[in-house]
């Protein structure tokens, strides 16, 4: 790849070069509709020029059949294309259950990234390739977007949601990560870049990379120092849900309907706790959004993804 | 008095026409301005039901009913001036009525948001303010602004109704050959009766 | 008169006069003080008076522009800084989408041609039209002003919360200007639909209507339906900024992508405000220049509809990786290459217009057949967007970039200069050079492809929109990006030179220098105030060139 000019962004996943192949494929399509208009026009602007004698009898000024079937032929090619593309799309909505979860946290205008285990960087990613990963993506601020140009993937990080973003890097290398939506001052020099190691590689930079806690064993840290436990706990006078092996378990709602306790959910339930009220419950959880930042939270979530069954407590 | 058709008509049917198709697209385009509103309401609602619900309990529904029955007893009374005005006949009596019963509802919707100013639950800037949840707080944003945009339109239509009136004493408006205009009028003044038709359930009625 | 031959233009040497019968007896002289304008309800005077207007704007959007194109000739942020590169490109968008496109054609040629190709003697609300000129210029003022005060940072598309709760720029002035524009596109639109349902002249049926009173006429029931959307979304973000009324905020519970989805409503169909016009305009150029009816009339006519219906359903295109849910991407994507299909219709038939036809090689022609070029380009990328997973790559990339400008700037921009080549006869009584008109719409063309197809390019290797920092590995294509958009500074100016020139020193054109059909050609040019002498009857369909279908002059 030469330094001098950029020519292809390079590819690090086999769903990169699928984009590729689509792509390369429309973009033959497009220009067999296409070009046929270019040449045409060229060669009736020439034969036909006014003064020129030519065969000029019977001229159409309307053809029924001709304009559907130039109307219905090009519709049809391009929905071959859509089923194609959608059915890759329709791939990035599905990660795999066994993939490596990363928590983002993007803010005005850094990205901060925490492996499960606790290792944290900013505006690095390193990630081991032929294993999917997902990201777990939270805004603090506005909204920005993660955009790696080698895996053909970015998703927006949208404030008071999580987003998420999934893909199996097969390439090792280090390549461009941006921020792709407009956030501000900085946007142009929100970037960074996502390091692909083999996997015994990331190991071992697991393991050099300083790390205190897990996620989760922080979370644990949160929810006693923030006061969750003194509702939470089982010990607890106050009536509150019983957050053992909660994540991802329906839970019915006052009012009638059932969510199911994601990621999301738990999120909302610390930050507008009374969106949604557990049924049974009084709605007496206080919010807090001005107490815990969006990096925080995550941690919590982590947590509490980690309370299995109902007896185990860290 | 024969109409005065003015360029670039040739009839005056075709003048009249074409000025309530004006009004009729000018409508449109009003409804379409509130329809952003009314998706804003949707989507709260939709999503934060329970929040709706409860800021919905705290309005004053007796007195957005009684706005309702101004409004539309105004709206009766504008449609039979502009009968008349069809008619031949001023009655600026009939529309200085629609007037005070569409300042009536200015008035009382003044009350309304003192009252509501005095239990905290009216989102004014710097006004102390107590929302157990913060939908419940962009419920009552949405409250204020859409019953503000209301309200500065049925000013407008109390302006035009006005002027028409003081039109009608004066004898300055021909009849019928100019009932178009008060037909205009009273178009619009149905348009903001009917947005208030649809923003008192949205908020008063969630309930 | 056979076809091969242009109408007599009058004496050549008949240059240097300072009046022309015609132009003693028309619009432009009805009138001579400055007040006869600035009241006027003339539609033709309104008509000049936005184009010098849009003018202006497009001038300093212009100037935008060249700052942006000059920051990045070099990877660093070293011309502008942050905050100042942010600004620039966030006038340029307000600029030219509000006070450039979106009125240029509508409200320049609308305004002037719309009566006139109808047989009516002005719009159906002359004075509405004077005031939504007045409204124009009173929001061109508050953009002034926001320019002046530091200018905003927020992008042209002002996304929630940083415009509602974190930028630091003039957002509620700008805001506000936006809002205020959006009036005269209301009224502008509302004149013009009502115009054409009550003032066509006897014997001017639906079917028999020029196509370019098509084009605009869907534009206009866009301009209704669609600003006021608009218009509330701004308001909502004022309020949010100045009273603390938020609704987008996610810590009451709102949510930023409500914003997108009101904005894109908008802001979708917008986009074929801006292009239909443009369509309208081609459809008339193509037809002139072959001295044929447009093939399938019909189908270009209902085409204009479909796109301005379709256009309200495809808003979601801009939010494929939003977060939006993936069903309702797959059905945005489903419709998105739907809507391209009525353009498709239009190229084609003009294609097939020119088969066997008599085509000259005019400026007019040129400016048509560069926006075939450019238009069909930015459509087909269009598509390319539309495809799901493409796009999660080049979304809010340069290759997004490219697209839009392909199709705003290489096509309604050259449609509407076509349309200055063609018309500016009839508007002002005066021919201008053929050959400096040749000339201008090549450069354009050559000038706009250097300057934006690199772009694709750099979309596709991953250069993200409104970035002014960038890779050195991209500087090679950015700099030929800039050096493209020089020569296009130079090429739109060029036409000032001989156009202006003409006003004085070029040849009396007469009624109808192209020889071409349509009732605006059977009045003076330029008109008189009133347009007809008598009011037209029609009784044939529009561009009815029967001597050329009968196959004169074949071989």
């Amino acid at each position: 790849m030469s330094d001098f000019i950029a020519l292809w962004p390079g590819a690090a996943s086999a769903y990169s070069r699928e984009v590729d192949l689509l792509i390369g494929a429309f973009t033959v399509l497009i220009v067999a509709l296409s070009a046929p208009v270019f040449i045409l026009i060229v060669v009736f602007a020439t034969k036909y020029r006014r003064g020129k004698p030519a065969n000029r009898r019977h001229a159409l000024d309307r053809n029924v059949w001709m304009e559907v079937s130039w109307t219905l032929a090009p519709f049809l090619l391009l929905i071959g294309f859509y089923v194609w593309s959608t059915h890759l799309f329709a791939g990035l909505y599905h990660p795999p259950a066994e993939a490596l979860e990363i928590d983002v946290v993007a803010k005005q205008w850094m990205w901060k990234f925490r492996h499960p285990e606790g290792q944290g960087e900013i505006n690095e990613l390193h990630v081991p390739a032929g294993e999917p990963v997902r990201l777990v993506m939270a805004s603090q601020d506005v909204v920005h977007s993660l955009f790696v140009p080698a895996l053909r993937l970015k998703q927006d990080v949208v404030p008071g949601r999580y987003t998420s973003m999934w893909f199996t890097a097969d390439t090792t290398g280090t390549y461009r990560l941006a921020c792709a939506e407009f956030c501000g001052a900085d946007h142009s020099v929100m970037g960074g870049s996502v390091v692909v190691m083999e996997p015994a590689d990331y190991a071992r930079w697991l393991e050099e990379t300083g790390t205190d806690r897990s996620l989760a064993a922080e979370g644990a840290v949160l929810f006693r120092q923030r006061g969750c436990s003194g509702c939470h706990e089982q010990a607890s006078t106050v009536h509150a849900p019983d957050l053992a092996g909660l994540y991802m378990r329906p839970v019915p709602l006052e009012g009638g309907g059932t969510v199911i306790a994601d990621a999301q959910y738990l999120r909302d339930s610390i930050l507008l706790p009374q969106a949604q009220i557990a049924a049974g419950y009084p709605p007496i959880m206080p919010t807090f959004a001005n107490v815990l930042d969006e990096e925080e939270v995550l941690k919590l979530v982590a947590y509490i993804k980690s309370l299995k069954g109902g007896k185990e407590r860290q | 008095m024969a109409e005065r058709v003015h360029e670039p008509y040739s009839a005056p049917d075709q003048q009249r026409e074409a000025e309530m198709m004006g009004m009729y697209i000018f409508l449109a385009s009003e409804t379409m301005l509130f329809s952003g509103l009314f998706l804003v309401a949707l989507y709260l609602r939709l999503e934060h039901a329970p929040d709706v619900v409860a800021a919905s309990r705290q309005m004053h529904y007796v007195i957005g009913a009684a706005n309702t029955a101004l409004l539309l007893t105004s709206s009766l009374l504008v449609a039979l001036s502009v009968e008349a005005a069809r008619q031949g006949r001023a009655r600026p009596a009939v529309l200085a009525t629609a007037i005070l019963l569409g300042l009536g509802f200015l008035a009382l919707k003044a009350v309304e948001y003192r009252m509501e100013y005095a239990e905290g639950i009216l989102p004014l800037p710097g006004a102390a303010r107590e929302f157990p949840s913060p939908a419940r707080h962009a419920f009552m944003n949405l409250y204020l602004i859409a019953t503000t945009l209301h309200a500065v339109h049925l000013s407008i239509g109390i302006g035009l109704l006005a002027t028409l009136a003081v039109r009608l004493l004066r004898g300055t408006l021909p009849l019928p050959e100019r009932s178009i205009v008060m037909m205009n009028a009273g178009l619009y003044w149905h348009l903001v009766d009917v947005i208030w038709i649809f923003l008192y359930p949205v908020f008063y009625l969630a309930r | 008169m056979t076809p091969e031959e242009r109408p007599e233009r009058e004496n050549l040497a008949d240059t240097g006069l300072s009046e022309t019968p015609a132009e003693r007896v028309s619009y432009l002289r009805a009138g001579h003080t400055l007040k006869s304008w600035l009241l006027t309800t003339d539609h033709k005077r309104i008509a000049i008076l936005y184009l010098i207007s849009i003018t202006f704007f497009f001038f300093v959007g212009g100037v935008a522009a060249g700052l942006v194109r000059l920051d990045l000739l070099t990877p660093a942020g070293d011309l502008l800084s942050n905050e100042g590169y942010n600004r620039a490109f966030t006038l340029h968008g307000v600029i030219m989408v509000w006070f450039f496109l979106i009125p240029s054609i509508p409200n320049t040629f609308g305004n002037f041609l719309v009566p006139l190709m109808i047989g009516a003697r002005d719009l159906a609300f002359p004075r509405l039209n004077l005031l939504s000129w007045y409204i124009f210029m009173l929001a061109g003022l508050f953009t002034l002003a926001v320019l002046i005060l530091g200018g905003v940072d927020t992008g042209w598309t002002f996304y929630t919360p940083l415009s509602s709760m974190f930028a630091h720029g003039q957002v509620v002035l700008a805001a506000t200007a936006v809002f205020i524009a959006g009036f005269s596109s209301i009224l502008t639109g509302l004149n013009v639909i009502v115009t054409v349902h009550k003032l066509r002249c006897p014997g001017m049926t639906w079917g028999r209507l020029p196509l370019f009173v098509w084009s605009i006429y869907a534009t206009s029931l866009i301009l209704v339906l669609a600003t006021p959307v608009l218009s509330i979304t701004l308001a909502l973000i004022a309020a949010e900024r100045l009273f603390g009324l938020g609704v987008f905020d996610p810590a009451l519970g709102g949510d930023p992508l409500l914003y997108q989805h009101l904005f894109w409503f908008y802001s979708h169909p917008a986009v074929y405000i801006m292009v239909l016009p443009a369509l309208g305009v081609v459809s008339e150029l193509v037809a002139a220049a072959a001295r044929k009816p447009i093939f399938g009339y019909a189908f270009v006519a209902g085409s204009s509809m479909a796109i301005a219906i379709l256009g309200f359903f495809v808003w979601g295109h801009h939010m494929f990786v939003s977060g939006q849910s993936m069903y309702a991407s797959a059905v945005f994507s489903f419709l998105s290459i739907a809507v391209a299909i009525p353009s498709g219709i239009k190229v084609y038939n003009w294609t097939a217009t020119l088969y066997k036809g008599h085509i000259s090689l005019d400026p007019p022609f040129l400016f048509a057949m560069a926006f075939i070029g450019l238009f069909v380009v930015g459509g087909l990328t269009g598509l390319i967007l539309a495809m799901l997973a493409v796009d999660v790559h080049v979304h809010d990339t340069y290759f997004v970039v490219a697209h839009f400008h392909y199709i705003m700037v290489g096509g309604a921009v050259s449609a509407f200069f076509g349309a200055l080549h063609f018309w500016w006869p009839k508007m002002f009584g005066r021919n201008y050079s053929l050959v400096w008109g040749r000339l201008s719409a090549l450069l354009i063309f050559l000038g706009f492809n250097l300057t934006f197809f690199p772009q694709f390019l750099l979309g596709y290797l991953g250069m993200p929109r409104r970035y002014h920092v960038y890779p050195p590995e991209f500087q090679v294509l950015h700099v030929l990006s800039s050096a493209g958009a020089g020569i296009l500074g130079l090429a739109y100016l060029m036409p000032f030179a001989y156009l202006l020139y003409a006003l004085r020193y070029g040849p009396p054109a007469g009624d109808n220098p192209w020889g071409v059909t349509g009732l605006e050609w059977q009045t003076r040019s330029p008109p008189p105030k009133h347009n007809f002498e008598t009011v037209p009857v029609v009784d044939g369909p529009p561009y009815d060139y029967h001597v050329e279908m009968e196959g004169h002059g074949d071989g």
